[in-house]
């Protein structure tokens, strides 16, 4: 069996991303398990001072595709790349961030690879000779451990996996291809940016929610959202909202956080006036610490809860607000 | 333009999921079925372009033959035809795209939509495994979507809430997230229509699955929780347990 593990980082404005790292990391301790290599696949023009860098997160080798076909990204372009790139490298397992680039290419890439895909993985390890990734499904209802008859290729959920701190001097090599953008059947075009510094609550450390119980931002509401957006800035968190919240067209549909929204994963997730329907609670229940803010104490969302106030949110998040600022400047 | 449109039947999203004995796969034991949430949004597309630029809408799904009824319900929204794949079988995303892509050979296509995760496998890679094996471009996490003289104009959801706006030639496949429009419900025609249709069905062709469940488990339980306190009185002594004891903050 073959021993080393590509892992593709994934860059933002020219730098690595938190999430990219996170996979190098798992990487990392799986090459170690396997007694193989973990091999950096990194894309673009311009990243040649951060490919020398990544033996500090536990890169063995680096690959660096600079040609100008990868300074905009393209599904069919990066997953005829890093397909290449698994045969070259004898990957035992093909790794990647489950972010909307990751989950996008790396189903193309597996299938071109003639494999299935463990999406969005919170485990991987080596259990009895065989790679074992554990990814959430029904909604993190229950966990599923997969297994591949070959190559196992996989993307790693943000905010689970660590950062390796390694002393590795890792050789960067260029990679080569032989197409360009004519070659490509999707290209983007133009991305529109969304609203400027807005925090991801996907990608957040810290989530503060908002349900139903904050009302209408339109009327009544105005002033608990606008606390819950300082409760959620003294914290530099991004700020969720439930489904009620996003059909009523109180907060846009990136900010829904549930079975059919977005699942999140942060250190501390704060969720004010939410009931704790089945479908909230399976995106957000992989949370490490949850609080609830409910004037009702019978309302389910106290049952995942670590702690919770019983109270309203008119009163409790300003309070709440207050006593982060003090503790976080002391 | 020929449509053709990929279903799952998934349990709703309410179902409480618990494995089942051979630890493997879920307990059916109450669990209610439905088209997969975001399938609904790849329905309503298909009929509205097929609407617009005539052609028609076919749908498609891989399933046991129970799944004939949510196939009924997209010929009941507008549909015009259904087809079949027959498996009582748990395929993976692999697998399913395999099956998919060789009936989808034998189909004249123009355009193939998918929703862009299944509400119970969510690997959010069924549509783009099919594009790969047709050789067709593909478009993931779709939110808006216009055709024009044989190009899909679709806008996709990337990070941030950044929006890629990605052109691409048909015949293409496009993943379709919510936002993109507002699913219909069924009227009186539809249902009759449904009631009528005669569905294709034939046995799937599907190969072993790319991912294997060895074992499925429940969540790990999360540990009895506190209730602080009442009011904004209690809002203190919250943040010193989320420092000291739970050290979040
Ligand atoms: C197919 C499907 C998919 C779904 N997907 C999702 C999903 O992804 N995410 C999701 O969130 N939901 C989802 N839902 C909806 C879900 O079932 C619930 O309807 C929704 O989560 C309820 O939102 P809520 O908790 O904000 O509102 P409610 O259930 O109305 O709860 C409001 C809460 O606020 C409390 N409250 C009211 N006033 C105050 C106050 N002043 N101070 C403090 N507390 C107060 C109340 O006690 C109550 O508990 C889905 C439903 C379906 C059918
Ligand atoms: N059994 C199936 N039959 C038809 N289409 C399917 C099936 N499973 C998945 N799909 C399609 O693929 C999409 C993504 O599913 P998944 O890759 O499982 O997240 C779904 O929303 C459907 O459009």
């Amino acid at each position: 069996m073959s021993k080393n593990v590509l892992v593709y980082v994934e860059c933002a404005d020219l730098r690595p991303t938190k999430a990219g790292l996170q996979a190098l990391g798992a990487g990392q301790r799986l090459a170690r398990q396997l007694g193989g290599e973990a091999v950096a696949l990194l894309t673009g023009p311009g990243l040649e001072a951060e490919a020398a860098k990544l033996g500090a997160h536990g890169a063995n080798k680096v690959q660096l595709a600079a040609a100008e076909v990868f300074a905009t990204y393209s599904q069919d372009g990066l997953a005829r790349l890093v397909t290449q790139q698994a045969a070259a490298t004898q990957a035992a397992a093909v790794l990647a961030s489950a972010t909307p680039m990751g989950k996008d290419f790396m189903a193309r890439a597996a299938a071109a690879g003639k494999a299935g895909l463990a999406a969005d993985c919170t485990d991987i390890k080596v259990e009895g000779g065989k790679i074992h990734a554990v990814r959430p499904v029904y909604a993190g209802k229950a966990l599923a451990t997969v297994e591949a008859a070959g190559v196992l290729w996989a993307t790693l959920r943000p905010n689970v996996f660590a950062v390796e701190a390694t002393a590795i001097s890792a050789p960067v090599e260029n990679v080569n291809v032989s197409y360009g953008p004519g070659d490509l059947k999707s290209v983007v075009r133009e991305i529109v940016q969304g609203v400027k510094g807005k925090l991801d609550v996907a990608e957040a450390e810290i989530v503060v929610s908002g349900g139903r119980g904050l009302k209408d931002p339109a009327g009544e509401g105005k002033q608990n959202w606008e606390n819950l957006e300082k409760l959620a800035t003294t914290l530099g968190a991004a700020v969720g909202a439930s489904r009620a919240v996003v059909d009523a067209g109180w907060r846009p549909h990136g900010d829904q956080v549930g079975q059919t929204g977005k699942t999140v994963s942060p250190k501390l997730y704060v969720a004010c006036g939410i009931s704790g329907a089945i479908q909230h609670l399976a995106g957000m229940s992989g949370s490490k610490v949850i609080v609830a803010i409910n004037k009702d104490d019978t309302a389910p969302i106290f049952k995942v809860a670590d702690y919770g106030i019983v109270g309203m949110v008119e009163d409790v998040v300003p309070a709440l607000t207050a006593a982060f600022a003090e503790t976080l400047k002391s | 333009m020929e449509i053709i449109v990929c279903i799952r039947r998934a349990p709703t999203t309410d179902a409480r999921i618990k494995p089942g004995p051979d630890g493997k796969t879920y307990d059916p034991a109450g669990v209610n079925f439905d088209i997969s949430e975001y399938d609904k949004f790849a329905i309503e597309a298909g009929i509205e372009l097929k609407e617009k630029h005539g052609g028609k809408a076919t749908v498609l799904s891989l399933g046991p033959t129970v799944s004939s009824k949510e196939l009924r319900t997209a010929i009941a929204m507008g549909c015009d035809a259904a087809s079949l794949l027959v498996s009582d079988a748990q395929h993976d995303a692999w697998a399913t795209a395999c099956a998919l892509a060789a009936k989808l050979k034998t189909m004249p296509h123009d355009l193939l939509l998918f929703g862009w995760n299944s509400v119970d496998n969510q690997a959010a890679a069924t549509g783009q495994m099919v594009a790969e094996l047709l050789g067709l471009p593909c478009v993931s996490v779709t939110v808006a979507l216009e055709v024009k003289d044989g190009v899909a104009h679709a806008e996709r959801l990337s990070a941030h809430g950044n929006r890629e706006r990605i052109a691409v030639k048909l015949p293409a496949v496009i993943t379709c997230q919510k936002g993109l429009n507002k699913p219909r419900q069924p009227n009186m025609k539809g249902l009759m229509n449904a009631k009528k249709t005669v569905i294709d069905e034939s046995p799937a062709n599907a190969p072993a699955n790319g991912v294997v469940t060895v074992k499925l488990d429940p969540p790990p339980p999360r540990p009895a929780g506190k209730i602080v306190g009442k009011g904004p009185e209690a809002a203190k002594a919250l943040v010193g347990l989320l420092h000291n004891e739970a050290k979040v903050v």
